[in-house]
């Protein structure tokens, strides 16, 4: 497997053409994001319907494809209304601060395997950064002082009260988002994302089994980061009008509006990156490469077609985890905010923190017993990420079944049953007090 | 004072709030990947097909006219009286041969009710209810119907009953 370091025909790019080759891929993703994002707002628009029986847009192009440019083209051309108390310049800001973030973070997902070109081989993610994750992490958190901001600029109460939320509630799953990417970063032994899709292929377990408690954490973390339906509490229509973008038209509008759905598609694309394998075919070994380390290839030999499978492969992953994003949406209703900061706080704060120490120490055990990713039980069984995922599955069990008693995500009426018993317990403290205040008089 | 919740004690398993949203997903997903490629047959594609309504449908109004192209109205008054909503503007004429007719006749479809009770009334069966429902203008005045406007009305006129069995034997 990793005797194709010798091959002379992988080399790597001169300067100019990384330079070159930099540019087109920025103009390519960029357009490809843009494009995929309009056709997402179809998409979803499309996957409510059939979920109710309906049939969505199918008046605009065959099958209502034309529907994004129209709904753009609406857009631009709609009035823009300036609130006469928005404070200026951050009302106007806000948009743009929402949208750059959730499209700089795709700069750093890697599509698909490494293509061989005339004039070397050519790394296919816009930027492979050294920091890749931790920039991740870093932009996609900026996201949300665009909402604190509009929210702030709309002088509106709802505006506000949708930014307030928003802020409360990345502050409450961003640490759990950081956390269950620990065990991550310590397994793989770098954040940039390249290498995670390489440990992925050679450990031979995708890292969702791996590490089932970081996958869930950083689903229902993302499902926040997103602010989509189980916890869209900064729109929330039913009590906030529409919240943070209530004062908000035509195309300052949209441009929040292509913020979520940009970051649907970077999350989803991050969660195939970290979890399902990235661009790995599932049982092909012909397409494990890393890429140059230090002047050396590393990984078999990259070939145009192996390029092309795999980016196949990468596009299928991430459009499983939008549609799965769009089926939650438009079935779970969304939390209250007590139940929101709950699951944030009381559970998945402190097991991630228990599921660090617990697959921290399985490492260890693991490298202390000379386990390496590559080693197979019974020539197919990988042992590394079979051990961890076996333990780390029983945890996972164990939070959910924690989280399922009703003690979290019950129902309305167990808020008024606790908030009686407490009331029970401050009154027979208060007789206790007096009975006690008697005695000593 | 403390609001009065009943509370119910439920078992786990059915309360529990993963299950349910797992039963819930699985519902949707079905009922998408049965309309999924636009299949729902339960959209009626509007302006394209339309509803069929019932022949005893009271809609918006048309004036029966003689072949001549004459009103077949005689201007007797009882439609107006009778009309509960006061929508009917009448104005009758006598022309030298001694016959009856309308110099105004204006329905204010805004004031109608649709209850029909203007055909009902009618002994010359000149004033219909019709079988019609799209009624889109771009003023309000414009729903004011004149004369002209009830006789030039295509739709069906409303079957109150059964021309066969008047009297609903």
């Amino acid at each position: 497997m990793m005797q194709a370091g010798t091959v002379q025909a992988v080399q790597d790019m001169s300067d100019t053409a990384y330079a070159v080759s930099s540019v087109v891929k920025v103009v390519l993703t960029f357009t490809v994001v843009m494009v995929v994002v309009a056709l997402l707002t179809l998409l979803e628009r499309k996957i409510s319907a059939w979920m109710q029986d309906r049939m969505g847009p199918n008046r605009v192009g065959p099958g209502g494809i034309g529907q994004p440019l129209a709904d753009g083209l609406k857009n631009i051309l709609k009035e823009e209304t300036h609130p006469g108390e928005a404070a200026g310049v951050f009302f106007t800001l806000a948009p743009m601060l929402s949208i750059i973030p959730a499209l700089v973070t795709f700069a750093v997902i890697p599509f698909a395997a490494p293509m061989p070109t005339r004039w070397g081989v050519m790394p296919m993610v816009v930027a492979d950064l050294p920091v890749g994750i931790l920039f991740l992490l870093a932009f996609s958190s900026l996201g949300v002082y665009g909402i604190v901001m509009a929210g702030w600029a709309s002088s509106n109460k709802y505006a506000l009260l949708g930014g307030l939320r928003a802020g409360a509630q990345m502050i409450s799953y961003e640490i759990a988002l950081g956390l269950s990417l620990m065990s991550l970063f310590f397994v793989v032994g770098n954040v940039g994302l390249p290498q995670v899709v390489w440990t992925q292929q050679r450990m031979g377990t995708w890292f969702f089994f791996t590490f089932a408690v970081s996958f869930a954490f950083f689903w229902i973390s993302s499902f926040a980061e997103t602010n989509r339906l189980p916890f869209d509490l900064p729109e929330a229509e039913s009590e906030l009008v529409t919240g943070y973008h209530t004062e908000y038209s035509s195309m300052k509008f949209s441009m929040f509006f292509i913020a979520e759905y940009a970051h649907v598609l970077t999350v989803s694309a991050l969660l195939a990156t970290l979890f399902l394998g990235g661009w790995d075919i599932p049982f092909l070994q012909r397409d494990d490469m890393l890429g140059f380390v230090d002047g050396r290839w590393v990984g078999n030999v990259p070939a145009l077609w192996i390029t092309l499978v795999t980016f196949l492969s990468f596009a299928i992953k991430t459009f499983v985890f939008i549609v799965i994003f769009m089926l939650v949406r438009w079935t779970v209703p969304r939390f209250r905010y007590d139940q929101v900061m709950d699951l944030g706080w009381k559970i998945m704060l402190p097991a991630s923190l228990a599921a660090v120490v617990v697959t921290a120490a399985t490492v260890l055990a693991l490298d202390s017993a000379g386990v390496t990713f590559e080693q197979r039980a019974l020539g197919f069984v990988p042992v590394y990420g079979g051990v961890l995922g076996v333990v780390n599955v029983a945890m996972l069990a164990v939070v959910v079944w924690a989280m399922d008693r009703g003690r979290t995500l019950s129902a309305t009426g167990s808020l008024d049953e606790r908030r009686a018993r407490a009331k029970q317990t401050a009154r027979l403290r208060a007789i206790e007090l007096q009975t006690a205040e008697r005695g000593e008089s | 004072m403390a609001a009065t919740v009943r509370v119910m004690k439920r078992p786990v398993r059915k309360s529990s709030y993963i299950r349910a949203t797992l039963q819930g997903m699985a519902l949707t997903f079905r009922h998408m990947t049965k309309s999924a490629g636009d299949t729902s047959t339960l959209t009626l594609q509007y302006p394209e097909e339309k509803k069929h309504i019932s022949p005893r449908w009271r809609g918006t109004h048309v004036m029966e006219t003689h072949e001549d192209g004459r009103p077949k109205c005689v201007a007797c008054g009882l439609c107006p009286t009778v009309c509960p909503a006061n929508c009917i503007k009448l104005v009758p004429g006598e022309d030298d041969q001694g016959n009856r007719y309308p110099i105004v006749y204006e329905i204010d479809e805004f004031r109608c009710i649709f209850c029909g009770m203007c055909q009902e009334v009618c002994p010359v069966e000149a004033i219909h209810v019709g079988q019609h429902y799209e009624n889109a203008e771009y003023t309000r005045a414009s729903f004011v119907y004149d004369l002209d406007r009830l006789m030039s009305q295509t739709h069906p006129s409303t079957l109150l009953w059964d021309p066969s069995d008047p009297a609903g034997e």
